[in-house]
């Protein structure tokens, strides 16, 4: 570990530690946005693990999200909270498998399509489950879980996130993912296993993003499949990571942060028109910022001899 | 059994009529339109309006809306997509970059469409009565949907293999790069291509509104029914196209009328995987992409 590492996470630790007093600060609003704000973090950083080496484009975030709140809403109550978080990120793991056992073989459209339809699939199975077996739909979550705990949950795998995506990277899987990224073909043929690479990246990235769907569920006191399943969040966490560059994995907090934000307050100030403004800012970023705000960032930083590098590289 | 089979096979036709455009646009102007169902839905809209505000039969309507579909996406492609289109370093660029682009035109579409007209279901009473069919009472609009769908498709595939124009189409699709050779305008031949798969799609729009409830939200559906058709029968392949569709309705008649109408994507899906883990390419797919 250099020194400019070894400073880079004294510093990510001491940030993390004072967030932690966010709760102590005892004003409601705060702590509600601190928990969006934490909320789209982990879900488009998450997002990026995976998009931003493979540039495989996944829509379903809300179906892993989803995934995690409905197990809460249906065992939060018979099971102690640890075992409850488990099994949704156990459950999530195992579809995200099967999702990329099936399509991640294929080329990189069959994953796409799949992954559009999927949170509309998973919804589907739901209902129908709920209709025809249990005869519920909706369920009310009763678990003791105050916003306080939500905000120090959400922070504790923001932080694990942190620390995977970084670990990651120095692997020997983070090196293969960048390989598939450049060139696929090049891949396979250096002996790179391109399938397991891709499946077990994607299934860390969809345990996250369950676990953040399960840890927000008892924010709702009621849950129903069209709330769980809201392809909303697909959306805006693809914008966030988008905005600030899926490539690096600082990079989409850098969208998360402004956009939750500017989200915030068009929804309350312009409710009927906010799709449309939202699909807007998203066109505006794809053709104004391809690199995001981290590619950005980069451009400004880099010295004249490092541009022609970043040129040939490009 | 048969009334399960006819159903299908119509459902089936619509899903055929719903991704030829699709078909077009993704196998030859390499531009895999995530927004494709909102158009469909903003051509039903177009066709509730002047039936029910102006009296104009669906059938006049087509003559009417499918025009302004065409050169509505024509502009579309010329303004939107073009700057994509130089921008991609090849292919596989291309296709990212159009995804998400086309996937933010379907917020801003759909956000218009829910602004105007809200979010509740549109329906009109068009040729609603029942006819006999091979022995099987079905309804009228379906019926004259389903005859229009196979005009549309057959003088398609005339065009596409009978003329010129059509031919020099094809080449764009098996090799954009090589039918620059023989003085094919391909950036042209694209952007037609793509404006024309949006007119076709418009059309899908009038049949599918004269006998199918509809909502501003509900375009997701089609563009995913589309899209698994499409890789499902071979990118850009019509026959492949018919073929799918028709699978795709029929097993999803079946399972609805046997075992339960709220699984039907879930059989979407399990086809969807079985077609492709047995022809990754699609059933009419050449091997070699």
């Amino acid at each position: 570990m250099t020194a400019r590492t070894a400073g880079l996470a004294i510093l990510a630790l001491a940030a993390f530690a004072l967030l932690a007093f966010v709760p102590r600060l005892g004003n409601p609003y705060y702590l509600a946005l601190a928990i969006s704000l934490l909320q789209y973090t982990v879900l488009a950083t998450a997002w990026g693990m995976f998009s931003g080496p493979t540039r495989y484009v996944s829509l379903a975030t809300t179906a892993f999200f989803g995934v995690g709140a409905y197990t809460v809403a249906v065992l939060g109550e018979i099971l102690p909270w640890p075992v409850v978080l488990l099994i949704s990120a156990g459950l999530g793991a195992i579809v995200a498998a099967l999702v990329g056992l099936s399509t991640l073989r294929l080329s990189g459209v069959y994953f796409v399509i799949f992954t559009f339809g999927l949170t509309e699939l998973i919804r589907q199975l739901v209902v129908w489950f709920e209709v025809n077996k249990s005869r519920v739909l909706g369920r009310y979550v009763f678990v003791n879980i105050t916003q306080a705990d939500i905000y120090w949950q959400l922070l504790a795998l923001t932080a694990a996130v942190f620390l995977l995506g970084w670990l990651i990277a120095r692997s020997r899987l983070g090196f293969a993912l960048r390989v598939i990224g450049e060139d696929e073909t090049v891949a396979k043929h250096c002996g790179i296993d391109t399938t397991f690479a891709k499946v077990a990246l994607f299934t860390i990235s969809a345990t996250v993003m369950t676990l953040a769907g399960a840890i927000m569920a008892p924010r709702w006191t009621y849950i129903e499949p069209s709330i769980a399943f809201n392809s909303m969040i697909s959306f805006q966490v693809l914008i966030m990571a988008l905005l600030g560059g899926a490539h690096r994995l600082w990079g989409p907090v850098l969208g998360a942060v402004p956009l939750t934000l500017l989200f915030e307050l068009l929804s309350a100030r312009f409710p009927n028109t906010f799709t449309i403004i939202l699909g807007c800012i998203f066109l505006l970023i794809v053709y104004l910022l391809p690199r995001g705000v981290a590619g950005l960032l980069e451009k400004l930083a880099a010295t004249p001899g490092d541009k022609a590098t970043q040129r040939v590289a490009a | 059994m048969t009334n399960a089979i006819l159903t299908g096979l119509m459902l089936g036709g619509m899903y055929a009529l719903v991704a030829m455009g699709l078909t077009l646009q993704y196998g030859v102007a390499r531009i895999m339109n995530l927004s494709y169902g909102e158009f469909l839905i903003a051509a039903a809209f177009a066709s509730h309006w002047l039936f029910t505000g102006w009296a104009i039969s669906p059938f006049v309507g087509l003559v009417l809306v499918v025009p302004l579909a065409f050169g509505l996406n024509y502009a579309i492609y010329k303004v939107l997509l073009t700057p994509l289109v130089r921008r991609a370093p090849n292919r596989d660029a291309l296709e990212v970059d159009s995804i998400l682009a086309t996937f933010g035109l379907t917020f801003v579409i759909q956000g218009a469409m829910l602004a105007m007209f809200g979010g509740a279901y549109y329906s009109y009473s068009f040729l609603a009565f029942p006819v006999q069919f091979l022995g099987e009472t079905v309804a009228a609009n379906r019926l004259a949907a389903l005859g229009i769908t196979i005009l549309l498709g057959l003088s398609l595939y005339l065009a596409l293999t009978r003329t010129r124009a059509g031919t020099a189409v094809r080449a764009v699709a098996v090799d954009p790069f090589a039918a620059q050779l023989v003085a094919i305008n391909v950036p042209q031949a694209s952007a037609i291509t793509f404006a024309l798969g949006g007119a076709l799609v418009a059309a899908a729009g009038v049949l599918v509104s004269t006998f199918l409830t509809f909502s501003a939200s509900s375009g997701v559906v089609f563009t995913m029914k589309a899209l698994i058709v499409v890789v499902m029968g071979g990118v850009g392949n019509m026959m492949g196209c018919l073929v799918a569709g028709l699978a795709l309705g029929l097993s999803e008649a079946l399972v609805a009328s046997y075992v339960d109408p709220g699984l039907t994507l879930a059989v979407n899906f399990a086809l969807f995987l079985a077609v492709l883990l047995v022809k990754p390419a699609g059933l009419f797919g050449r091997a070699t992409r």
